[in-house]
């Protein structure tokens, strides 16, 4: 077996050679693996994933209850509607602000939380653990628990505010407060993921440039800011691009908290798709947010790949 | 000393450094635990002693909130529902991605690389974009209200990344292996069965976790797709259940704790393959 790789191996250049040109007709059933290999699959994503995009694109165009055919055509109606919304542009800026949050407090306590974890101190595994936990429990489970905690009645806030003594507040139900609580629950489903993709990152980081950044004086936040970080810079950029990804498509956390509620401030594009597409039948309209929503995405996977992920 | 030299960054940790990595490790970690034992804790108390003491042990255990979950029928329906649309799910992903992934690895033909990328727009937008044309084809193959109508997009959905996942995998295979059965005359159905599957189990186990959690966390398909409530998986159950008994926030706690405990308990013990698996997707991908 050795002798047989061994031979196989020696001449490789022109193997490789050789390879472009006999491998395909010398392998026997090229033919059966083309058919019976990619059919399921190709059939499978087709009929599920890309002709279902295509006839949102189609169905956008038209005023239907999804009976029938869709006779109906008004143009661009379905999207002039959506922008003068007023629930749609909140769940815009809903889901803007989720991004920011994501970014600006998640990534950064991700961050810290591996950068501490890297030291090594006991029971860095339990934390580590403890902290993946809320990413791998359900988003509706995570989203009732919290729903609990947030009650003024039962739940946890109301034991607080009383210990404090103040007037029990009712988050969820308080227009102005709601998005924030949802954002808080945002960060404590999602941060343990960020910070394992930052673990995985700092391993890969040459202990030899800290020592020698250590041994010229710099000081830890020095050492963090001007070695550490730019290391991590593929790993930020990954990070980032699921944050945005992820943001951009958050329903099931929501619909446990608020549903959308109240008086549509907590709405996000896709609660938006469900509360007046799904739930009243309204085809046309439903498949237009699905058609912004997936201009979004697109547009933010490619432009951000394109700028900023040239290099990984 | 011999620590030190072994870990090399830090040199001998001060004791300011110790206590301030402690105490801002264990407040994060309270404020992950304290919401689920209080849910896990809740599930055991009276309503009236929720609302004065929702943070402590119990006065007196109430078991009956749990015992009665777990002595009727709709608690373990659901988890079975969820068992069969999630094995379905990752039997039905492994195969077809692994099988796609393997000829768009190995097989040369035409235009093999745009179909590998056609795969990869899946990668790029949620199922909830297409999620009303997404019913109405399920309504009309006739699978609206069966775990069919569930499992196929599911599968449908896991493909972009499975099949990445696989192919990469399947590429990092050494080459000799393939050469050495190739000469012997081994066609590609008997390497890919014989040869390749054999070696990639580390990588099915990755696509098999991604999937399986994704399917039984899964939320707005079914609620799409199912409208019998004995079909419900427990997510969906879940907000029914929440639904029907509204504040009585003792029995809703107690049913959280009982559907997230599977999940806890494989988590603890799978851990490593868990968070490899799950992760995986960003760090291969």
């Amino acid at each position: 077996m050795t002798d047989a790789t061994a031979t196989m191996r020696a001449p490789s250049a022109t193997v490789a050679a050789r390879k472009t040109r006999y491998r395909s007709p010398a392998v026997r059933g090229r033919l059966p693996v083309l058919l019976f290999f990619l059919p399921p699959a190709l059939l499978l994503f087709t009929l599920f994933v890309i002709l279902p995009m295509g006839e949102a694109a189609w169905y956008s165009l038209y005023r239907w209850n999804g009976y029938g055919a869709p006779e109906h055509f008004i143009g661009l109606r379905n999207f002039e509607v959506l922008f003068n919304n007023a629930a749609f542009s909140r769940a815009l800026i809903n889901n803007g602000l989720i991004i920011l949050t994501s970014l600006l407090l998640q990534i950064p306590l991700a961050i810290w939380l591996a950068t501490m974890l890297a030291h090594r101190i006991k029971g860095a595994v339990t934390f580590r653990l403890i902290f993946f936990l809320p990413y791998v429990l359900a988003d509706v489970a995570a989203g009732l628990i919290w729903r609990f905690v947030y009650d003024g009645d039962y739940g946890l806030f109301a034991a607080i505010s009383g210990f404090f003594g103040v007037v029990t507040p009712y988050v969820l139900a308080d227009k102005n407060l709601a998005i924030y609580a949802v954002l808080a629950v945002v960060i404590w489903k999602y941060f343990g993921f960020h910070m394992m993709l930052f673990i995985a990152g700092l391993q890969a980081v040459d202990k030899n440039v800290l020592e020698a950044a250590e041994i010229d004086g710099a000081t830890g936040w020095q050492k963090f800011r001007y070695v550490t970080l730019p290391l991590l810079g593929s790993t930020v950029r990954i990070s980032v691009f699921f944050a945005i990804i992820g943001s951009l498509q958050l329903f099931d956390l929501i619909m446990p908290l608020t549903g959308g509620g109240p008086l549509n401030a907590t709405q996000t594009m896709v609660t938006f798709l469900y509360t007046y597409g799904v739930t009243r039948m309204q085809v046309g309209l439903g498949s237009a947010v699905g058609v912004i929503l997936f201009v979004i995405c697109v547009t933010l996977a490619f432009g951000y790949k394109r700028i900023f992920m040239r290099h990984d | 000393m011999t620590d030190t030299s072994i870990s090399g960054t830090s040199v001998r940790m001060n004791a300011g450094t110790r206590i301030y990595l402690y105490v801002s490790l264990s407040l994060v970690a309270a404020l992950v635990l304290v919401p689920l034992l209080a849910t896990a804790l809740g599930g055991f108390k009276s309503l009236g002693e929720l609302r004065v003491n929702p943070f402590g042990l119990p006065a007196q255990w109430h078991w009956s909130n749990y015992l009665d979950i777990l002595f009727g029928d709709r608690y373990w329906r659901q988890m079975i529902n969820s068992l069969f649309i999630a094995i379905m799910t990752v039997f039905l992903t492994v195969v077809a991605s692994a099988m796609a992934a393997f000829t768009l690895a190995h097989v040369k033909f035409f235009g093999a690389g745009q179909l590998l990328n056609y795969f990869l727009i899946g990668l790029m937008f949620p199922a909830a974009t297409a999620i009303l044309p997404l019913f109405i084809r399920i309504r009309d193959l006739g699978l609206l209200d069966t775990y069919w109508g569930v499992i196929l997009p599911q599968v449908a959905f896991g493909l972009g990344m499975s099949i990445l996942l696989f192919r990469n995998y399947f590429r990092n295979l050494p080459d000799e292996l393939f050469q050495a059965a190739f000469v012997d005359g081994c066609g590609y159905i008997r390497f890919f069965w014989h040869i390749s599957l054999p070696l990639s189990r580390p990588i099915i186990a990755t696509v098999g976790i991604i999937s399986f959690v994704n399917s039984w966390n899964s939320y707005i398909l079914p609620l799409i797709m199912l409208n019998t409530e004995t079909k419900y998986p427990w997510p969906l159950g879940i907000m029914v259940y929440r639904g029907e008994f509204g504040t009585q926030w003792q029995l809703v706690l107690a049913f959280i704790t009982l559907t997230i405990l599977p999940t806890v308990i494989v988590f603890f013990l799978a851990q490593k393959h868990i968070i490899a698996g799950l992760t995986a997707g960003a760090v291969k991908g």
